[in-house]
C-alpha cells in the first residue's frame, strides 16, 4: 500500500495552497481530487484577493490567468419597484500596480494553481473520490479509502479540503452534519460579451474591471446577495441565498437569478450576451459559531470544509488559501522538529488561525448570521423604504419637501415600529462594529 | 503480442461554442477529452491484453498538453505511451497526420514488432475517418474499418476475425496480421482504473518523439504536408419559423380559420385541391 507524509483531499484554493506549501517544504504529498481536472467542480464569483495568494506564490501575477483587476466597486440596493439605489467607489489607486483584487474564472485559475502544485513536487491524482477516512487503533486518522479498486492509501496526516459539504468529516464523526441554516446556495452564469462591449458598458479600459455587489428585494426578503463581475470577455452574474430560506419560500435559485438578470439596472449591462457557463455552489455562511473542530489525531480541516467564509465581506477563497497554508506550515514545522502529527501538536494550526485575520474577522461578525436570520426585514424592508424615499425626494411634483420627508418617515414607521427601528440599529451596530 | 493504439486529444464538442461573428470555434476554456471513439479502441486492446497478456503502447501526435490524454490511457492499463510532438507537425491535416503516425509506428515496430494497431473509427472534431485507413495503406497492413466486434484472435496462426458494420448488414471478415482496426462506438465501455494504475500513470515517464525519432520527411508533415485548405467557414442560417396561434369559439370556427390561413399562405395548395375535387366530381364520385 502506498504511504505518504500527507494526503490532501480536494484541489480547490485551500487544498492547492496546502499541497503546494507542503511540497515546497519537502514533504511527500498526495493530492486527490474527484473532478476530471482541478477546477471542474469548483465554483466561485470569483474575486481573487492578491494578498493571500502572494504569501504562497509571491510572483503569481507573472503566470496566473487573471481576468481584470478591480478598479471600481459598486454597491447596489435593488427593490421590487425596479429601482436601484447605490454607491460607487472608483479609485485611481486601485489601478496602480501591483493590483490588490482581480476577477478570475476558476476553471482556468484552478488548473494553473494545480500545475504549480505539481511543479512543486506533489503527486496530484484526479477523478478519484475519497469515500472515507481510515482510522487506526486509537481512532487516529491513518489514511483514506478511495472509490477505486485497491484504493486504500496511508498517510501520517490527512488534510480535509473537500469543500462546503464536508462529507468526509461528517462520515468520520469528526464534525456534525452541516445545517441548512448555515448554508447559502449560490447560482452563477458566465455570460460572453465582446471585450469592447464590456469596456463601453462599464466605462473601463485595459485590464480594469468593475465589481457590483447587490442586495435588496431581488432575494425576495431572504438573507442573500447578488453580484455582477466583469471578466476579460464575459461577465459573471450570480445570486445566493440561505438554503433554509429557499426551502421555506419554495423559491428556486434560477428564479432568483432570472429576476436579477431582468432587473432594469442589470438587464442593459448583459443585453445580447451568450451564456457560457452555468454553475451552482454551496457556501458555508454560518460564520464563527458554526466552526467545527479543526484538527485531531492525524487530520486537519481547511477552507470551505471548515466553514472559513466571511459572508459579510464576501470573502472565502482568501481564508481558504490562508488556512491551507497554515495547515501546511504547521506540518512542516512539526516534521522538522521530529514531532508526530497528534492532536496536541496540531493545535498549533488553530493557534496560527487565531493569530490571523481568519479568526479575527470571523469572530468580529459572529453575531451577523443570527441577526440576519432573525431579522429578515433588514434585507427586505429597508432597501424598499430607501428606494421609495429616494423616489419621493427626487420626483419633482410641486409637493413641499417637508411633506415628502414626513411621508417617508411615516412609511418607515408603518413597516417597522420605532422601537423595532432602534433595536435594529443597535443590533446592526453591535454586529458590525 | 504488441498492440499500438492511436488516440487523439480533442476539444469536448459538447462544450464547444462558435464565435458569433467569425464563425470559428472558440477553443479557449473548452476542456479537452480523449476522442471518445479512441476509448472503444483502447478498451478493445485492453481486453486482448487481459486474455493474452499483450503489451499496449498508446501513441498520439499533438502539442505538449496531449500528455494528459496519454497519462489517462496509462491509468486505464496501457503499458507505454509515446507523445509525438514537434513544432513542425502542427497544422497537419489528415494526410500529414497519418504520415506522421505511420512513421512513428514504423519506428515502434522496428523496436518491438506490432501485431495490431487500433484506433477509433474517426475523431469527433474532424469527423473524416481518414487517418486509420491512411496509416494502414502507408504501412501496407490489412485494414478493418468500422469494427463492432472481435470474434477471434489467433496470434499463433496470425489471423483475426472481426464483425464489421457495413451498409445494410454485418460483414464477418477474416484477416492476416498485422492489421489496422478502427473501432465503432458502443462496442464496449472503458474500464474504471484501480488505484495502483492511477499511481503508475501519474509517475511513469512518457516517451517524447520528435521529427528525428521518426525519421520524418519534412515536406510531408505539418502545414507543409497538408494539401487541405479551409476555404470558408460559415454557420447554418437559423430558420425563421414562427408558431401561430389560431383561435375561435367553436372547433368549426377554429378549423375554418386554419383552412383560411393555410389557403392564404399557400394559394397553390387551394388551387391543387380545387382541381382535385373537380376531377373527382367529373368521375362521378360523391364527396
Amino acid at each position: 500500500m502506498e504511504k505518504f507524509d500527507v494526503i490532501v483531499v480536494g484541489a480547490g484554493p485551500s487544498g492547492n495552497a496546502a499541497a503546494y506549501t507542503l511540497a515546497k517544504g519537502g514533504l511527500k504529498v498526495l493530492q486527490l481530487e474527484r473532478g476530471e481536472s482541478p477546477g471542474t467542480k469548483n465554483v466561485q464569483g470569483a474575486i481573487l484577493y492578491a494578498d493571500a495568494l502572494e504569501r504562497i506564490i509571491p510572483d503569481f501575477r507573472d503566470s496566473a490567468p487573471l481576468e481584470r483587476h478591480v478598479a471600481e466597486q459598486r454597491m447596489w440596493l435593488l427593490d421590487e419597484n425596479q429601482s436601484c439605489t447605490g454607491a460607487t467607489y472608483r479609485d485611481a489607486r486601485f489601478s496602480q500596480e501591483p493590483y490588490n483584487r482581480y476577477t478570475i474564472l476558476r476553471a482556468r485559475f484552478d488548473r494553473w494553481f494545480s500545475e504549480k502544485v505539481k511543479a512543486a513536487g506533489a503527486l496530484v491524482i484526479c477523478e478519484t473520490t475519497v469515500k472515507e477516512l481510515l482510522r487506526g487503533d486509537q481512532g487516529e486518522v491513518i489514511g483514506v479509502r478511495t472509490e477505486r479498486a485497491e484504493g486504500d492509501i496511508l498517510a501520517d496526516c490527512v488534510i480535509l479540503a473537500d469543500g462546503a459539504n464536508a462529507l468526509l468529516g461528517e462520515r468520520a464523526r469528526l464534525r456534525p452534519k452541516v445545517r441548512a441554516d448555515d448554508m447559502a446556495l449560490a447560482v452563477k452564469e458566465v455570460l460572453f460579451l465582446p471585450k469592447e462591449t464590456i469596456e463601453a458598458r462599464f466605462n473601463i479600459a485595459g485590464t480594469q474591471g468593475v465589481v457590483i455587489e447587490i442586495a435588496g428585494n431581488i432575494t425576495h426578503g431572504m438573507v442573500g446577495t447578488g453580484f455582477l463581475y466583469t471578466n476579460k470577455d464575459s461577465v459573471s452574474v450570480g445570486i445566493g441565498c440561505m438554503l433554509s430560506d429557499m426551502k421555506k419560500q419554495s423559491l428556486t435559485p434560477y428564479q432568483l437569478l432570472e429576476g436579477l438578470k431582468q432587473h432594469p439596472s442589470v438587464k442593459p449591462l448583459i443585453e445580447g450576451a451568450e451564456m457560457k457557463e452555468y454553475s451552482a455552489h454551496l457556501i458555508p455562511e454560518g460564520g464563527y459559531k458554526a466552526l467545527p473542530q479543526l484538527y485531531g489525531d492525524g487530520w486537519m480541516v481547511v477552507g470551505d470544509s471548515a466553514g472559513f467564509v466571511n459572508a459579510v465581506h464576501r470573502e472565502g477563497s482568501n481564508l481558504a488559501m490562508t488556512s491551507g497554508r497554515f495547515a501546511a506550515e504547521t506540518l512542516i514545522e512539526l516534521q522538522q522538529a521530529g514531532k508526530p502529527f497528534t492532536s496536541g501538536n496540531l493545535a498549533a494550526y488553530k493557534a496560527r488561525l487565531d493569530g490571523s485575520f481568519v479568526m479575527a474577522d470571523l469572530k468580529k461578525y459572529e453575531e451577523v448570521p443570527a441577526l440576519l436570520h432573525d431579522n429578515p426585514h433588514i434585507l427586505g424592508t429597508y432597501p424598499r423604504v430607501l428606494g421609495d424615499a429616494a423616489r419621493a425626494i427626487l420626483t419633482v411634483d410641486g409637493q413641499p419637501k417637508r411633506d415628502k420627508q414626513k411621508q417617508v418617515l411615516a412609511e418607515l414607521k408603518g413597516k417597522r415600529s420605532l422601537l423595532g427601528l432602534l433595536g435594529d440599529a443597535y443590533k446592526f451596530w453591535r454586529a458590525f462594529r | 503480442m504488441h498492440i499500438a493504439v492511436c488516440i487523439k486529444q480533442v476539444p469536448d464538442s459538447a462544450q464547444i461554442r462558435v464565435h458569433p461573428v467569425t464563425n470559428t470555434i472558440m477553443r479557449q476554456g473548452v476542456p479537452t477529452i480523449i476522442n471518445p471513439y479512441d476509448l472503444f479502441a483502447l478498451e478493445e486492446a485492453l481486453r486482448i491484453k487481459d486474455e493474452t497478456g499483450a503489451r499496449i503502447t498508446v501513441l498520439t501526435m499533438g502539442p505538449p498538453q496531449a500528455e494528459e490524454a496519454l497519462r489517462k490511457c496509462l491509468s486505464f492499463g496501457a503499458d507505454d505511451a509515446i507523445l509525438i510532438t514537434d513544432k513542425v507537425f502542427s497544422g497537419a491535416d489528415t494526410l500529414a497526420t497519418s504520415y506522421v503516425l505511420a512513421a512513428a509506428l514504423k519506428a515502434l515496430d522496428a523496436q518491438d514488432p506490432l501485431d495490431l494497431i487500433f484506433t477509433g473509427k474517426q475523431t469527433i472534431d474532424g469527423d473524416t475517418a481518414q487517418v486509420g485507413p491512411g496509416i494502414a495503406i502507408r504501412l501496407g497492413h490489412q485494414l478493418l474499418t468500422y469494427v463492432s466486434k472481435i470474434r477471434e484472435l489467433d496470434p499463433a496462426n496470425r489471423h483475426i476475425v472481426v464483425e464489421r458494420r457495413a451498409e445494410g448488414g454485418v460483414q464477418v471478415l477474416r484477416s492476416a496480421l498485422p492489421a489496422v482496426v478502427t473501432m465503432l462506438e458502443g462496442t464496449n465501455e472503458i474500464r474504471f482504473a484501480g488505484m495502483p494504475d492511477m499511481f503508475r500513470a501519474a509517475r511513469q515517464e512518457l516517451k517524447r518523439w520528435n521529427r528525428d525519432d521518426i525519421a520524418a520527411d519534412l515536406t510531408q508533415v505539418g502545414l507543409k504536408g497538408s494539401p487541405t485548405v479551409v476555404a470558408q467557414v460559415f454557420g447554418p442560417k437559423p430558420k425563421a419559423i414562427k408558431a401561430l396561434r389560431i383561435e375561435g369559439d367553436t372547433p368549426e370556427a377554429i378549423a375554418e380559420a386554419f383552412i383560411d390561413k393555410l389557403f392564404t399562405d399557400f394559394p397553390q395548395l387551394e388551387a391543387a385541391l380545387l382541381e382535385h375535387l373537380d376531377q373527382l366530381g367529373q368521375q362521378g364520385v360523391t364527396q
